[in-house]
């Protein structure tokens, strides 16, 4: 099973993680700049992190035979917060990165006028700089959140299919799948979706434009949800070629509509012969 | 144009080459006349073909395609610092080999030391090229030679390696020490390490 997780932040884990996912199949990621947890007190310490996820993060992840990209943007949360805002302006610096392969984390989390304008503006930029955006929906009232982001979108000259709605579930995919937008659903221990839900969801809407992640970050998650759900899914009755398109194929097409998506790497074997980051960078 | 000379098949495609020709005339209009910055945030064209080059060239020619940019646009070191502080590890490594064509004097150093910090064995290699061979001061150049050991760069990567290991007792005990080191915690000595400690000798005294 070949299993490209297309929302994962893995400056928040270890290189277990890293070895336990190439075992499972993991060979692609894609890594969304977004919140830390702490707040950020200045825009400087935005470009540390993007320049993180341009630099050491696919260094550490070729190390384990896994191609990394990353979506780059100033999330929702910190779009509220003034000292935060300058970042983007700064942004067009760094969408024109070579491994940038979409705008995101963008989207709402508490609906305020601050989120409308980044939201507005970093859809502009996806726009300006060929590439699609990853657009988180709210945990917080996601019914109307869903709606809000749908009308921004489709106020913006960005076309739908080049939008992926991120974090969905069973109340908001029909809204979302109308809209024209690929679809996706992050896999979590316990909040989110879990993976018999989603094999319900898909029983229901198809394999069509859907995409699964992980979204494993600081917080309780598990980086191996991708892989339980291509299990669940052949367990349920789905063939081989569902599975590859939704966890392969899909996130592929998706990402490759930024041109930029590079997806062969060297296997890890030979990167691992006398190389000592692997033993934590002695 | 051929990016590299020692595999025939190995060229440019032919979008790649018309990006290419266009990024060039860019980056010698930049060296004719270079442009004044009007904002941190906004990037002369040819930095952002700089930026661009894995992506419309192939990751393979990225090292070439970009080196040769900063050799047409005569980027200046001030223009090479903000390139490298701005760059992905690629760009940045891009910087550093382009340094000994551009660079004459030290004024560089801050950003092979920078380099030199990290744990990348991308940047690493690119950091101990002709530049760091002909400027980088005894103590710095001997511990990035013991950091190649170290992180598995192979030391055929350090620029001018006999002449400046030659006579360098310092760094002969700092390898004899590592290998101590080594041997004391029952690992294998790298084959890298001897040849280098034999570097140190002289022949006739050996
Ligand atoms: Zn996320």
């Amino acid at each position: 099973m070949r299993i490209f997780d297309p929302h994962i932040h893995m400056t928040s884990r270890t290189t277990d993680d890293y070895q336990a996912m190439y075992d499972a199949g993991v060979r692609a990621l894609v890594e969304p700049s977004f919140w830390l947890g702490q707040p950020r007190t200045a825009p400087a310490s935005f470009f540390d992190y993007f320049d993180s996820l341009l630099g050491w993060e696919p260094f550490r992840a070729a190390q384990y035979g896994i191609a990394h990209h990353c979506t780059l943007a100033l999330n929702p949360k910190e779009a509220n917060d003034p000292r935060c805002t300058p970042v983007l302006d700064a942004l067009p610096r760094y969408l024109v990165k070579d491994s940038v392969v979409a705008v995101g984390e963008i989207g709402y989390d508490s609906m305020t006028p601050a989120e409308d304008t980044a939201l507005a503006a970093q859809l502009q930029l996806a726009v300006d700089h060929g590439l699609p955006a990853l657009v988180h929906t709210p945990h917080r009232d996601k019914l109307a959140g869903l709606r809000r982001t749908v009308d921004v979108v489709r106020e913006s000259h960005l076309p739908p299919e080049r939008v992926l709605l991120d974090h969905l579930n069973e109340t908001t995919v029909k809204e979302a799948a109308d809209s024209g937008a690929w679809l996706g659903f992050s896999i979590y221990p316990d909040t989110k979706m879990d993976e018999d839900r989603m094999v319900a969801v898909l029983r229901s809407h198809g394999t069509e434009r859907v995409l699964v992640n992980s979204a494993a970050d600081w917080g309780r998650s598990d980086p191996l949800k991708t892989r339980r759900v291509g299990d669940a899914m052949l367990a349920a009755g789905f063939t081989d070629d569902d599975v590859d398109q939704v966890l392969w194929r899909n996130p592929v097409a998706f990402y490759g509509l930024s041109g930029r998506l590079h997806l062969d790497l060297p296997s890890p074997a030979a990167l691992h012969e006398g190389n000592s980051v692997l033993r934590g960078g002695e | 144009m051929t990016a590299t000379r020692e595999d025939p098949d190995d060229h440019l495609h032919e979008a790649a080459e018309a990006w290419l020709h266009d990024a060039l005339a860019e980056a010698a209009q930049a060296a004719a006349a270079p442009p004044e910055p009007t904002s941190p945030y906004v990037s002369a064209s040819w930095e952002l073909r700089f930026a661009a080059a894995g992506r419309h060239c192939g990751p393979r020619h990225a090292d070439f395609v970009r080196t040769l940019l900063l050799r047409t646009a005569r980027a200046d070191p001030d223009t090479l610092t903000r390139l490298y502080r701005h760059g992905t590890a690629a760009e940045r490594r891009a910087v550093l080999l382009a340094l000994p064509a551009l660079v004459p004097g030290p004024e560089a150093l801050p950003l092979v030391e920078d380099a030199l910090r990290t744990h990348d064995t991308r940047l690493l290699a690119a950091a101990v090229g002709p530049y760091a061979a002909t400027h980088l001061p005894p103590h710095a150049w001997r511990h990035a030679v013991l950091k190649c050991l170290f992180t598995g760069v192979p030391v055929d990567t350090v620029a001018d390696l006999p002449r400046r290991a030659r006579h360098d007792t310092e760094l002969a005990r700092m390898l004899r020490d590592h290998a101590d080191e080594r041997t004391a915690a029952g690992r294998p000595v790298p084959a890298d390490l001897h040849r280098v400690l034999a570097l140190t000798v002289p022949p006739e005294e050996s």
